[in-house]
């Protein structure tokens, strides 16, 4: 046995060998397939899981305390870190938020290059989604070829706003940039091509016998379990019950457009890998929708409140008034009314909703991020019992958490 | 004469506030006549004490001892079939209390009502676990983050923090940096505190530079081992400023001096 | 009894090179640095994506392996939290000689962003890091030239160098 000292201490506290024949195994919190730092223990009856403890917490970071000690436009990229394989989501739920905090609204060509970036956004998760899904159940293939779709897309997004990961491509009050020259084509090019990719995909898993036999009736949750554990967006989906927030609360121009929402009513990870198929396709389509709109807008890019927002660069430059606006929002930040609001938006994930309780500092007095990730680690403790332990890894897979956002 | 620093809220405060500024409110709304909250606020009775619709959502302010019957009304009879989200606002410094929220969702009807209240320093809720079983980890994240004790929940312990943790790190009194057993937490769990001061104290200064080490800031291509003298000679200093100001305000003082 | 053959470069035969075993035994170990997958936040993506098909870390000799036991490197890519702090440390102490570090993104190398009370403010107070990569998130081509970067350290090194001695010299 390892003997414990100072350089090389022992930390084992649990006792694997229990006197009712169950083991305890420590899945995490560094594990290939743990999709970051969770922490599993599981009491197993042979191959049997007869209780799991999801342990999280290894990622938190205080990013709600940050909150509360950053201005409202400062706090904006730390919101990338939350779910970082979709940050657009999360800094457009966050601008949301404080958007209906302050009563004001993004101008048109802002809300079109906005929900370009979010669809765009969902494309590149789900194939990550994809990518380590397919990884952890073992096929490696799929991996390569959705990262390879993945990094065009991230060429798009680095285009446009210059990181691969961490955008904060949206601020609060619309988009700091317009789209550059030529980028429009780009994204045609692309979404012209994806659906072939997709295709591929599709051959290569929705028939396959090993795939079928590795998802099908793996990670069961009924519809009304699935409410009551918390679940949101595909893990809802995937469970029979048809609610987009997208569709059903519709933000920015999700109501002028024509899109579906796909609902499974196989309540396992097969079905809910359908469904992330064909969100895709959905994706698609809208983008397809948004290109023709992007030209029939106002060049205006950022909303008309200057006692909240700063003007153009160009007023700044020339007029006094709107540089003295523009000193006093950078130095004090600005400060919304008092009041309370609880924003939901649909991210790739499912719900991400930000409650902000402002006293009319510059400060947040409270930030909830409300993380369907989170919700869906809870779900764990249920849906893993009874399982076996070859399917742990599947679950964990399809119900796509990011601990970005579970630990915050 | 020493600077008042508050310490029931440490969190960061505008430096300057107007003397005339007073903070507007987001508008409030009655709830309407004949719309669906309408049928929620009337079916739940004498139990609400204050409701409005902020933001398009229902607020209803209750007594923390109804939370389960109201919670519970809403999900049978009202159809809120989904808790989103649960957790706390500490107002200990301000009025002594806590402000919890729940955040409930009807699918049906798309409509989402944020049922609040407010509980003393050391009374504790009714777990709604037994009606919302994804209260379960966000009562759990409350308890860690404000130190609020849950009555009946299935397995009230920390979430996010570790087991060992002393303080609850969204309190206002709790500051950003971490207090003193935050700041030595992983030091003294791997090393043990005879080590603190072999591997020193935090940098939480984000400009901090030290010329001189050779352990961060080996030059490419010029690597030297641990611990080289790195200095060729030269004595340690300090970081020198421009001397080539535009306007050296530490000369001006006398030009300032006759302007008075 | 040694038979030499005379002619051996003419029949085909290899030349024969002379060097030193330290140089041998570093370029080794310096093609093949195996890195323990390690992903603890954002920076765990890209070290995906340098995995993945675009950036193709295997034509370096670079395999991510899952298990401390078989890993050289250990890229520690994100935030390192105070609760997460002993793991790290215990991974790196199961890791076999010779090993290395390399501390990938702002948030391992300082804290970064996170200045707050559950991060740790820079992974060196746990690990003796070799390589610090900064960026939020770097690259992939970053995450591929510190790698470049820690070959050309380990070519350098001298081979029989008692690495845990060192480093626990470095770091306490």
């Amino acid at each position: 046995m390892q003997q414990p000292n100072k350089l090389t201490p022992f930390f084992e506290n649990l006792n694997f060998e229990r006197e009712n024949n169950t083991m305890v195994i420590n899945f995490g919190p560094q594990h290939p397939s743990a999709h970051g730092q969770l922490r599993l223990v599981l009491e197993l009856d042979g191959e049997l899981v007869t209780k799991a403890y999801p342990d999280i917490g290894y990622l938190h970071r205080g990013i709600e305390k940050m909150a509360e000690n950053m201005t409202y436009n400062e706090f904006l990229p730390t919101t990338d870190r939350l779910d970082y394989i979709a940050s657009t989501a999360n800094n457009y739920a966050y601008a949301l938020a404080v958007e209906k905090l302050l009563g004001i609204e993004a101008p048109r060509r802002a809300q079109v290059i906005r929900t370009m970036l979010l669809e765009l956004n969902r494309i590149i998760s789900h194939l990550f989604f994809l990518a380590t899904h397919a990884l952890d159940v073992g096929a490696m293939s799929v991996f390569l070829y959705a990262f390879r779709e993945r990094e065009f897309a991230m060429d798009l997004m680095e285009d446009y706003c210059g990181a691969r990961l961490t955008h904060s491509a949206v601020r609060i009050g619309g988009v700091p940039l317009d789209l550059p020259e030529g980028w429009v084509e780009k994204l045609a090019a692309y979404i012209a091509k994806l659906p072939e990719e997709i295709q591929t995909y599709e051959d290569l898993l929705t028939e396959n016998r090993i795939w079928k036999m590795r998802l099908e009736d793996v990670g069961v949750i009924s519809a009304e379990d699935a409410l009551n554990w918390g679940c949101t967006g595909p893990m809802l989906r995937g469970s029979g019950v048809k609610y987009d927030i997208r569709k059903e609360e519709p933000y920015e121009l999700y109501a002028e457009l024509d899109f579906d929402i796909p609902v499974s009513d196989r309540c396992d990870s097969y079905g809910r890998y359908r469904l992330y198929m064909e969100e895709m396709k959905e994706s698609i389509k809208i983008l397809k929708q948004l290109i023709p709109m992007y030209a029939q807008t106002e060049p205006q890019l950022m909303a008309h409140a200057p006692q909240y927002i700063s003007a153009p660069k160009e007023e700044i430059m020339t007029q006094n008034y709107a540089l003295m606006q523009h000193f006093v929002l950078v130095t004090q930040g600005m400060r919304p009314p008092k009041g309370e609001v609880y924003v939901p938006t649909e991210s790739p994930k499912g719900e991400l909703g930000f409650y902000i309780k402002s006293e009319g500092e510059p400060y947040a007095y409270r930030l909830k991020c409300r993380a369907p990730s989170f919700f869906h680690t809870g779900l764990l403790q249920e849906i893993l019992v009874g399982t076996y332990i070859a399917d742990v890894v599947t679950i964990i897979g399809s119900t796509n958490i990011v601990f970005g956002e579970v630990d915050r | 004469m020493r600077k008042y620093t508050p310490k029931d809220n440490v969190q960061a405060k505008a430096y300057y506030t107007d003397r005339f500024w007073a903070a507007p409110r987001v508008p409030r709304e009655a709830v309407e006549e004949g719309g669906h909250f309408e049928k929620v606020v009337s079916a739940l009775g004498e139990s609400v004490k204050e409701s409005y619709i902020e933001v398009g959502q229902l607020v209803l302010h209750i007594a923390s001892t109804d939370n389960f019957a109201v919670i519970k009304t809403l999900k049978e009879v009202c159809g809120y079939t989904q808790c989103s989200e649960q957790s706390a606002v500490d107002y200990l410094a301000r009025d002594g209390e806590f402000e919890l929220f729940y955040q409930l969702l009807n699918v049906h009807e798309a409509k989402r009502v944020r049922v609040v209240c407010r509980i003393k320093k050391n009374e504790a809720i009714e777990s709604i676990v037994p009606l919302f079983n994804s209260a379960n980890f966000a009562e759990r994240e409350m308890f860690d983050m404000f130190g609020i004790q849950v009555n009946n929940h299935p397995f009230l312990k920390r979430i996010l923090m570790p087991d060992d943790w002393e303080g609850h790190p969204l309190l206002k009194t709790y500051p950003l940096h971490g207090d003193e057993f935050a700041s030595w937490y992983e030091v003294d769990k791997i090393f043990g505190k005879e080590y603190r001061d072999v591997i020193g104290p935090e940098n939480r200064d984000p400009a901090h530079i030290d010329r001189y080490d050779t352990k961060r800031f080996a030059r490419v291509g010029y690597e030297v081992p641990f611990g080289t003298d790195i200095s060729e000679g030269e004595t340690e200093q300090s970081i020198e400023y421009s001397e080539t100001f535009m306007v050296n305000y530490n000369k001006s003082s006398k030009q300032l001096d006759k302007r008075k | 009894m040694a038979q030499h053959q005379v002619n051996y470069a003419s029949s085909a035969g290899l030349p024969i090179a002379l060097t030193s075993v330290d140089k041998l035994v570093n370029w080794g170990r310096s093609n093949s640095l195996w890195p323990l997958t390690y992903g603890l936040a954002c920076c765990a993506i890209e070290m995906m994506a340098s995995g993945a098909s675009r950036y193709d870390f295997d034509r370096m000799g670079t395999i991510f392996r899952a298990s401390p036991r078989q890993a050289d490197v250990m890229i520690l890519a994100g935030t390192l939290s105070k609760k997460h702090a002993e793991f790290a440390r215990r991974l790196y102490d199961q890791m076999t000689e010779p090993k290395w570090v390399i501390s990938m993104g702002s948030c391992a190398n300082t804290g970064g962003m996170f200045n707050t009370y559950a991060t740790v403010q820079g992974v060196d107070r746990i690990v003796p890091v070799d390589i610090y990569l900064p960026g939020c998130a770097p690259r992939p081509e970053t995450l591929q030239y510190a790698l470049m970067m820690l070959q050309k350290k380990i070519r350098k090194e001298s081979a029989n160098m008692k690495k845990n001695e060192k480093q626990n010299l470095r770091l306490v």
